[in-house]
């Protein structure tokens, strides 16, 4: 579908005020790579993307998001801080709901500056606020650091603490895996497993790329799983506190402080968390009124690993949000390949503020 | 006229003249073998359409026929939103096939989709790209392995022969249908305990797009009447 004119008209100003703020505006192709990008993203957007293959240059995705190509052209200059802003459409496929854009307009605004990261998340926020304003819109906001903070912070065994990250953004399976690390009991075929006297007995043909040595490398760790014990109750009690927590945002930060006294590991994450609400304050966002959820951002939102927040129509729960954003440190570690380059930023979708003016 | 979509050959058409012969209703194809016209008796005002079994979803979304008969797998992975889109009207009772996830049986530590989940976060690590799964039914796989909490695979196009993509390394597990397993095993494979995706069987359906004559919605009541459905 041809974006509107009204649509343009808004991506336009919506731009040129990031532009005002310092940022650099960028461009980057419609047609990316699909090796890095898809290779980064969570299975939702990579379902969702457009593939196709260019007998050339392999297969080619059309962008799901700017992101990836901001952070690509970002590590080549590596000026630090930095900013960009860019205007362009993004494609991805609608597979449950028909009335949904599968190609529609982003706006986005994106800081790099590693010396001030609650500075740099508090500028996202304020810059994606005053560009929303006026309009009938209410944020939402959380911290995905504080639950992965706390995860590391278990007193369990590595693999367990890299089993619960990697599905922070999969709530059912993290739950799963909670509820079965902290009953101490092995599922009955696993069981049957490591007791046989011969795990291989009556095993298949070998085929296929997982080698036996994979196999027994897995026999191993099941085993050391097995004989590790059970997580704490009082810690799987403070996990859910923490994903239970749903306030404004300077009550959820004295709880935290609260539950941090009996799991000193979130401390840092949420002193960060204390300096980003300092920030805030600073740049005149109303942190007492502000919402912040414990979980949010953890089924949509993936490759955020810090802040995160959306603006939603306030009397249209059925549309998607007006803005969405957080801090993607962990993807510019992986595509800077061990060079890191903290990073915040946020889009915001100008067709749905023209909806709401 | 109500248009009936029915598989065009094989056991498939076979088994569905027999299902709606058996209730008072003949169908049967008319002229030449390779005709793909059809006739129908019993009834007044139904029209035998013989179409191949996996175009009959989209057909009947798109209104061109009434109601169709084809494989509860297929309307689940050609239909976004299949039931706002289509009504199943009888379950046939044969056709039957589960739609399942399968790994090597010499995978001898992994039973569930949880083990799968864990190899495939190990297998991405060691052999530097997800672990792939061969299917053609792209959104019920999806689907499925979202809703459990799969992550780190990719799936990999495969219309025929698929259990033959892991001893050919080009997947390392499938999801494919599978009636009684034994092609499954014959190529060393084992079906997950908690794999069974969907047990489908052939189904009619009728389309639910609203624009029905009162003639044709009246056509239907009868046809369900003789049916006994």
């Amino acid at each position: 579908m041809p974006t509107s004119s009204e649509t343009l008209t808004e991506a336009r100003r919506l731009r040129d005020l990031f532009a005002a703020k310092g940022a650099q505006v960028i461009k980057a192709d419609v047609l990316q790579s699909a090796d890095t990008l898809l290779d980064l993203y969570g299975e939702d957007i990579r379902a969702r993307a457009y593939l196709t293959s260019d007998p050339l240059r392999g297969e080619m995705v059309l962008r799901p998001d700017f992101t990836v190509p901001v952070v690509q052209m970002h590590m080549e200059t590596q000026a630090d801080p930095a900013r960009y802003t860019y205007s362009g459409k993004v494609f991805r496929k609608q597979e449950s709901d028909e009335t949904r854009a599968n190609e529609y307009v982003q706006v986005g605004y994106e800081v790099f500056d590693g010396l001030d990261p609650a500075g740099a998340d508090a500028e996202v926020f304020a810059a994606i606020a005053e560009a929303l304003d006026g309009l009938p819109v209410r944020a939402a906001t959380g911290d995905i650091g504080i639950l992965m903070a706390a995860v590391r912070g278990l007193r369990t065994s590595e693999a367990r603490k890299a089993a619960l990250l990697r599905h922070i953004w999969r709530p059912g399976r993290f739950r799963a895996l909670m509820k079965r690390f902290g009953s101490g009991q092995v599922p009955p075929a696993r069981a049957a497993l490591l007791a046989a006297d011969d795990p291989f007995a009556g095993a298949g043909p070998d085929i296929g790329r997982r080698s036996k040595a994979e196999v027994e490398a897995r026999i191993t760790a099941l085993r050391a799983d097995a004989a590790t014990a059970p997580i704490a109750r009082e810690e799987m009690a403070l996990i859910d506190a923490i994903l239970g927590l749903r306030e404004t945002a300077t009550n959820v930060l004295s709880a935290l402080r609260d539950i941090a006294v009996d799991m000193p590991a979130i401390g840092d994450a949420v002193a960060r968390l204390g300096a980003r609400l300092e920030a805030l304050g600073d740049k005149g966002v109303d942190v007492a009124a502000l919402e912040f959820e414990g979980s949010y951002g953890r089924t949509s939102l993936e490759y955020y690993d810090g802040f995160v927040f959306g603006f939603y129509a306030a009397d249209r729960p059925d549309l998607p949000p007006v803005a969405t954003g957080g801090r993607y440190d962990a993807l510019t570690a992986r595509l800077g390949q061990g060079r890191a380059a903290p990073a915040v930023g946020g889009v915001i979708r100008p067709d749905l503020v023209r909806g709401l003016r | 006229m109500l248009k009936l979509g029915v598989p065009s050959k094989g056991r498939l058409m076979e088994k569905t003249f027999d299902w709606f012969g058996t209730r008072g209703v003949t169908l049967r194809k008319s002229g030449s073998d390779r005709e793909y016209a059809g006739a129908v008796e019993g009834i007044e005002g139904v029209e035998l359409v013989l179409l191949s079994a996996g175009e009959i979803p989209r057909e009947l979304a798109a209104g061109n026929i009434h109601l169709g008969v084809t494989g509860s797998d297929l309307v689940r992975e050609k239909l976004a939103n299949w039931d706002s889109r289509v009504a199943e009207l009888a379950r046939m009772g044969f056709g039957g096939a589960d739609l399942i996830i399968a790994v090597p049986q010499a995978w001898v530590d992994v039973a569930t989709l949880d083990d799968l989940d864990a190899v495939a976060a190990a297998f991405r690590q060691t052999h530097g790209f997800r672990l792939r799964i061969a299917t053609k039914y792209h959104r019920l796989v999806r689907e499925f392995l979202r809703d459990n909490g799969v992550a780190d695979y990719q799936l990999i196009d495969s219309q025929g022969a698929t259990e033959g993509t892991v001893k050919n390394e080009t997947a390392e597990a499938i999801a494919d249908i599978t009636s009684t397993g034994e092609t499954l095993r014959a190529n060393g494979l084992k079906i997950l305990d908690d794999g069974l995706m969907h047990a489908s069987q052939a189904t009619l359906f009728r389309g639910r797009r609203t624009n029905w004559s009162d003639e044709q919605r009246q056509k239907l009541k009868a046809l369900q009447m003789v049916l006994g459905i």
